[in-house]
Formats: C-alpha cells, structure tokens, sequence
C-alpha cells in the first residue's frame, strides 16, 4: 500500500524554546583529543546574515560507520557513544558551531568510496522545505576527487560550496540560501 | 573480501510545497534560487539519528501538566500514527511538537503579538512512538495570531510537528492544522503547498472516539514519511 508523504511546512521563527531544551551543538565532549570544530554563518539573497535558522548535522564515526541498523559493517568499529546527530540554532550574528570529530570515509554507490563528509539540514522561517547539503574537509583533496556526490556536481565553483576552509583551527562552512553564491543543496 | 548487499533509498516526495512561493514572503530572499543537485542516496541518507532515546519524560506528551496549574483554553487530545510511505508504523521515533498557547501567543522572545502570556503554558512537547507508531499529545488549542507577512494576514490555529522516522532523508518539520478554519484560503504558509489533496493531508480530523467524555476533544493526525524505492541499489560492501 503506498501512501503520500505529508507535506513540509516552514520551522517558523518560534522553536527555540521547545527544540533547545538541551545542548546538541557537542557530539563529543570537550576535551576529546580528536575534536574539530565545524562552524560557519547562514546568509540570505541579499546577503545579510539569518539569525533564526536551526542547522542539524548528521555523521559517521571517525571510523566510518554510522550508529544506525543499516550501517551493519561489523568490521568498521562502532562507538555506541558517538550518535553522529547534532542540532545548532544561528544566533543573533547568523552563526552556528558544533564539537565534532571528523568522520572517517564511507562507501558509496558501484563500490566507490565516499570522501569523508558531514550531512547537514538547514531549517529557517521562509524555508518551506528543509535544505540538505554536505561539508567536505580541506585537507581531503584526494578523497574529494573521488567522491562519487562531489563528482555529480559538476562546476567545479559550485562544487567549491561544500568544502569547508580551515580557519582559525576550525573549519569554516558558510550557508548561502540564495544568489550568485548559493550553496549546493541535494534532492535528498 | 566483497560482497553486495542491498540496500533500497527513499522514494522522492511531490506533494511539498516548492521553495520559492512569492506570497509568503520570507522565501524571497531565503529560497533557493538554483537547481537542486540530483544524487544517488546513499549509506549516508538511508541512515540517520535515533535520537530521543532515553530523553524523554514520562509527562513531556502533556502540554497541559508542566506547571502548577492548569492552562486556559480548550484542552484536546491529539493523536495519530507515524506510518512510513508503505503504510508501515515507524516505531519507537522522537515526535516534538510546539504552539501557541489559546491566546495565539508563542513563548518566544521574538513573538510580539500583544495577547496575553499563559504562565501555566509553554507549549513544547515530546514522545517517543509506540509499536503501532503511534503517538498522542494532550495540550490546549492553539490561538490563530496576526503576522507581518501582508496587511491583515493571520495564521490559522496550528501545532508545528517535528519528525526524524528512520533515515535522513526522512527528516519531517511539518504543521498540523484544524478543520474547517476560515483562514485557510488567506494563508500563504498553507498555501504553499499547492496541491489540494497535499494540502488535505495537513489538516486534522475531528474524532469522537479519542475525545474524552467531559474532559478533552479529541483531533487525529497520521503522519506518512517517504517510503522506500522499490528496486534496491547495490551497496558494495566490504
């Protein structure tokens, strides 16, 4: 029996209040000895930046499995205390960050490998429908030009969108929503 | 060693609303204006957070018993199933929701509508799914409340839902509406789903059976997340 979806509605300017109960912006403690900080700010058409948007990130362990029943590759090591799931609000200057550590590679379609990679949601008033995207590393060039994803978008400008830069011991992933420097979003 | 294993993506959703819709005017400068890109899921969006484990208290469904007293307003049940896009319960799932209280007030620093604050209502919720997918909320009906969005314009009652199911590519913020409010025709966010029987699928039922005699209304809302591709890929696996 096949049904049709729900649809999507906008998150609405409103949510702090009930999806912030808790801090999810650090998937790992910390002092963890691997911990990377993943941070950037979200900006609109017309460049100003979004001070109301929820971004949710979604990641495999640095060893490259996913906490999930479906990631069921006994070999790769599974921390059952790294969920791989963190959720950030932009704050009044567009901001958001997360504590991290950086995943390991995973597989991809026809028995490529995948460059290591964060999933990440955008969710905002004036979004109607979630805007899924990915975070590559910097310092993966070669994994990246492998990347059967990275590989699919092919202007190299645009594919330039889902890199993150090092920048003051972080990695820097800047949102654009729209305009001449949008960020790539996938049809997930 | 290799050998394949199959493993199916989720089938694409139609009935969302597009990002770009002129009349609701924040999507203007915050929509899309390029294509999206096109590609495979993966291991990557077929997994996703179980997250809500163990987090969830034992009264977080009832937004009518978090402080001293009782709210104002019309107290209601609203339940439903979380069903995947084959019909199936997804079990065991975090469901969040949040509102207005009856006076269509947020308690949100950023809401400057002038009615009044309820100190026995916050409006934030919580449960995990049971083994039919099911979920139930008892709270008050929320307010319609004026926005800036054009002159005069109101959003009709509505309860905003928040739902993961079982990969990424599932991932639901959706709002459930009330039959019957006159303000469907003039809201933009509503609307914006352009389809009629999508937009039915936003609006929920009244139920006599889940209403409790001399207590609360009672509303149902199914949830449908996408279902799965039929024909699997083959995940190469090591």
């Amino acid at each position: 029996m096949s049904m049709e979806p729900t649809p999507s509605q906008t998150i609405g300017p409103f949510f702090h209040y009930a999806l912030f109960t808790e801090d999810l912006s650090e998937l790992v403690a910390p002092g963890h000895p691997d911990a990377i900080r993943v941070e950037g700010k979200i900006f609109d058409g017309a460049g100003d930046i979004v001070p109301d948007a929820m971004v949710e990130i979604w990641q495999a362990n640095a060893a490259g499995r996913y906490n999930h029943p479906e990631d069921d590759r006994e070999d790769v090591p599974l921390d059952e205390n790294f969920l791989g799931f963190g959720r950030a609000p932009t704050d009044e200057n567009g901001s958001f960050s997360f504590l991290t550590v950086k995943p390991g590679a995973v597989p991809g379609p026809d028995g490529s490998l995948q460059g290591p990679h964060i999933l990440v949601s955008v969710f905002a008033r004036g979004v109607l429908k979630r805007l899924a995207t990915r975070i590559y590393f910097p310092d993966e060039e070669e994994a990246n030009e492998h990347d059967p994803v990275l590989a699919s978008v092919g202007d190299p400008d645009l594919r330039s969108t889902l890199v993150a830069r090092s920048e003051g011991g972080a990695f820097r992933f800047d949102i654009h929503l729209r305009g001449e420097k949008q960020t790539v979003f996938f049809d997930v | 060693m290799t050998h394949e294993t199959t493993l199916a993506g989720y089938r694409r959703a139609d009935g969302d609303p597009e990002h770009l819709y002129p009349e609701y005017k924040s999507t203007r400068l915050r929509a899309l204006d390029k294509p999206l890109a096109i590609q495979p899921h993966t291991l990557s969006e077929i997994t996703g957070p179980a997250y809500g484990h163990g987090k969830v208290r034992e009264l977080d469904h009832d937004l009518t018993r978090q402080h001293e007293g009782e709210p104002l307003g019309e107290r209601i049940i609203v339940t439903g199933r979380v069903l995947d896009g084959d019909g199936r319960p997804v079990r065991n799932s975090l469901v969040e929701v949040w509102q207005a209280n009856a006076s269509g007030r947020y308690v949100h620093s950023g809401d400057r509508h002038p009615a009044p604050l309820d100190p026995n209502f916050t409006g934030a919720g919580r449960c995990l799914t049971d083994g039919d997918g099911r979920y139930k909320f008892v709270t008050v009906k929320p307010g319609a409340y004026p926005w800036g969005n054009h002159e005069n314009a109101w959003r009709p009652a509505h309860i905003h839902f928040s739902l993961f199911g079982e990969a990424f590519a599932t991932r639901l913020i959706t709002q459930m509406y009330f039959p019957g409010d006159p303000l469907f025709e003039h809201d933009p966010i509503f609307q914006s789903v352009r389809d009629p029987k999508a937009r039915h699928r936003l609006v929920s039922t009244f139920d006599l059976e889940t209403t409790e005699p001399e207590w609360a209304l009672g509303y149902t809302f199914d949830i449908i997340l996408r279902g799965r591709e039929s024909t699997p890929f083959e995940r190469p696996h090591e």
